[in-house]
């Protein structure tokens, strides 16, 4: 009775408070880091079988038109340098969430939420814009691949967008505490990934497209 | 129990580190990093400076550098702690996407019937 008594006074103190509770915690939290990696690499395979369908599709256009004569840079350039700068501007928000700073974090993760909608916008904008001009998903071999691989990204980043607002309120709501600290670490970590899968979409659709 | 304090001790050290990843610089480093390895291809295929295979050999070459810097200074892979299974898990997964890509791609070229 008394040993039990004496294990609950001993518990708060300094060393154990300091050691062991936390590193339980922080064990969990790197396993629920972890199994938001095994996710990411789920995806990046997901990507993979569309970017192999994509380059063995690539130049079946069946007479239609080839992304050669279609694709716009210009656009496509503003969309890689808006996904860029908002995979760091996203890392900016977990520097203001490692120094307490609340208001700053929602601050960048606004910030991310613009430049993401605008890539969203512009990608919209120029699959209107390849409809428009005769190349849709049904169009050839070559324009399904396109749609499928680039749609899919897009919806990545949609879901990302819609995500990053929900986490936005919850931080508005309960501040900076161990799970909405969790939420801002996968969110960012997603949204790099999407800038990486981004990169190789405008290297092998986009620029090996035009070459 | 001194055992035990010093080991809570260490790993409440590296609790820390991992709580305090990526600095400012680091941040800022890989994002210069991320729009060199951009703009470089796009300035030297844009102006035709370079043609086939050259240009194809750089496109994809800054492309996987890129990933590397998004890896090391975005994602914080170098920071993780001492097991390393995330980055066990990235190989693996790497692994599977090059033999699903550049099988796709190899058997798809050589299947034509002559």
């Amino acid at each position: 009775m008394a040993q039990s008594g004496n294990h609950i006074i001993a518990k708060p103190s300094q060393e154990h408070d300091h050691g062991h509770g936390k590193e339980g915690h922080h064990d969990l939290e790197s396993l629920r880091m972890m199994g938001f990696w095994i996710f990411l690499i789920t995806d990046c395979i997901l990507f993979g079988t569309l970017f192999a369908t994509y380059v063995v599709l690539n130049g079946n256009t069946a007479g239609g038109p080839t992304p050669a004569e279609l694709f716009e840079m210009p656009g496509v350039i503003a969309e890689t340098f808006i996904l860029l700068t908002s995979s760091f501007t996203s890392g900016l928000a977990v520097l203001s969430m490692n120094r307490g700073d609340r208001k700053g974090l929602i601050r960048w993760l606004l910030v991310t939420v613009l430049l993401g909608a605008s890539f969203i916008a512009l990608e919209v904008t120029e699959f209107m814009t390849l409809v428009h001009e005769g190349a849709s998903i049904s169009t050839s071999a070559q324009w399904s691949a396109f749609y499928v691989l680039v749609g899919t990204h897009g919806l990545h980043v949609t879901i990302g967008l819609v995500w990053m607002i929900a986490i936005m309120i919850q931080l508005k709501q309960h501040g900076i505490n161990s799970v909405t600290r969790r939420k801002v670490n996968i969110i960012s970590l997603y949204w790099h990934f999407l800038d990486v899968i981004w990169i190789f979409v405008f290297t092998i659709v986009y620029m090996m497209g035009v070459m | 129990m001194a055992q035990h304090s010093v080991d809570t001790h260490d790993s409440h050290g590296e609790h820390e580190h991992h709580e305090s990843h990526g600095s400012l610089k680091s941040y800022v480093i890989g994002f210069v990093m991320s729009l060199v390895l951009t703009a470089i291809p796009l300035i030297v295929v844009m102006n035709d400076l370079l043609e086939g295979k050259a240009a194809t050999v750089l496109l994809l070459a800054s492309a996987v550098l890129q990933f590397v810097v998004q890896l090391f200074y975005f994602m914080h892979l170098k920071e993780e702690g001492k097991p390393r299974y995330n980055l066990m898990v990235l190989l693996l997964g790497l692994i599977i996407v090059l033999t699903i890509v550049a099988g796709s791609i190899w058997i798809m070229t050589y299947n034509k019937v002559a």
